[in-house]
C-alpha cells in the first residue's frame, strides 16, 4: 500500500459502482445487444481501474467513464469490421403497428427504429436526449466538436420522425393556422365582392 | 422551463422515448458479475 489513508478514503474508484447503471445503458444503445453490453461494461471498470490515475478528481466521471466506454466499442467494432453496414444506418424496421391517431409511437416501435439508426446518432442521442448531457459535455465524452454532437442529435431525430412517420403536432396547428388565414382571407373578400 | 417551451411537440415526444428506453435499463438489477470484478480488482491492488 503506497497511498496514505486519506487517499484511500478519497479513492475516486470507489465511485464506479454508482454509474453502473448508466455505463450499462449506454453500452446498450451501442451494442443494441444485452450481453455485448455487459462485456462492454466490464472492459471499461478494468481499463478505468487502471488508469485512474488519467482522471482529474472534481472533474466528471460519467463522462470519463462514458469516453473510456465508447472508444473501446469504437475499437472493438474496428478490429471485428462486423458492424461496418450500420455507419450507413440499415433499413427501417419493420414497425408493428402504425403511430396511434394522435401521432404518438409506441415504445417497441420506437426502440425497434433507433436501434437501426448509425451509432454516432444513437450514442448522441442518448446522451443528450435520454440523460440530460449539455451539448458541451455530450461534445466532451465523444471527443468532438460540439457542432458535431448537434448535427447528429439533429439528424437522429429527423430520422426517427422519418422511421417513424411521425407528425408534428405544433407544425399541424401551424398548418391549420395558416389555413384558416387562407379560409378567413378568402371568405372576407368573398364578402367585399359579394 | 423556457427551453422546454420552445421545444417542438416532436422533438419532446422523441425525448420522452429515449428517457424510456434509459429508464428501462438503469432500472434493471446490476449483475453481480461487476461487483466481483471491482472487487478483484481491488484484491489485486492490495497484494501489490
Amino acid at each position: 500500500m503506497n497511498r496514505n489513508a486519506a487517499d484511500a478514503a478519497s479513492d475516486p474508484r470507489d465511485e464506479i459502482v454508482d454509474h453502473l447503471p448508466a455505463m450499462r445503458a449506454f453500452a446498450l444503445s451501442l451494442t443494441r445487444n444485452g450481453t455485448a453490453a455487459d462485456d462492454l461494461v466490464q472492459d471499461t471498470i478494468v481499463k478505468a481501474w487502471k488508469n485512474i490515475d488519467k482522471f482529474s478528481a472534481g472533474t466528471n466521471m460519467r463522462a470519463w467513464l462514458f469516453t473510456i466506454l465508447r472508444n473501446t466499442f469504437y475499437s472493438d467494432r474496428r478490429k471485428s469490421k462486423r458492424e461496418v453496414a450500420d455507419v450507413d444506418g440499415a433499413m427501417a424496421a419493420t414497425l408493428s403497428q402504425k403511430p396511434d391517431h394522435d401521432g404518438r409511437m409506441a415504445l417497441a416501435d420506437f426502440e425497434a427504429v433507433f436501434t437501426e439508426l448509425p451509432s454516432e446518432q444513437r450514442e448522441a442521442l442518448m446522451l443528450v436526449g435520454a440523460m440530460g448531457f449539455s451539448y458541451e459535455e455530450a461534445a466532451e465524452t465523444c471527443e468532438v466538436a460540439v457542432g458535431t454532437i448537434k448535427s447528429r442529435v439533429n439528424r437522429g431525430r429527423l430520422r426517427l420522425t422519418e422511421l417513424l412517420g411521425l407528425v408534428d403536432d405544433e407544425e399541424l396547428e401551424l398548418t391549420d393556422k395558416s389555413t384558416m388565414a387562407v379560409v378567413n382571407a378568402t371568405l372576407t373578400s368573398k364578402r367585399h365582392i359579394a | 422551463m423556457e427551453r422546454e417551451k420552445t421545444k417542438s411537440g416532436l422533438e419532446r415526444q422523441i425525448e420522452e422515448n429515449l428517457k424510456k428506453v434509459y429508464k428501462k435499463t438503469i432500472e434493471e438489477d446490476v449483475p453481480d458479475r461487476f461487483a466481483e470484478l471491482l472487487k478483484q480488482l481491488k484484491e489485486q491492488d492490495a497484494t501489490k
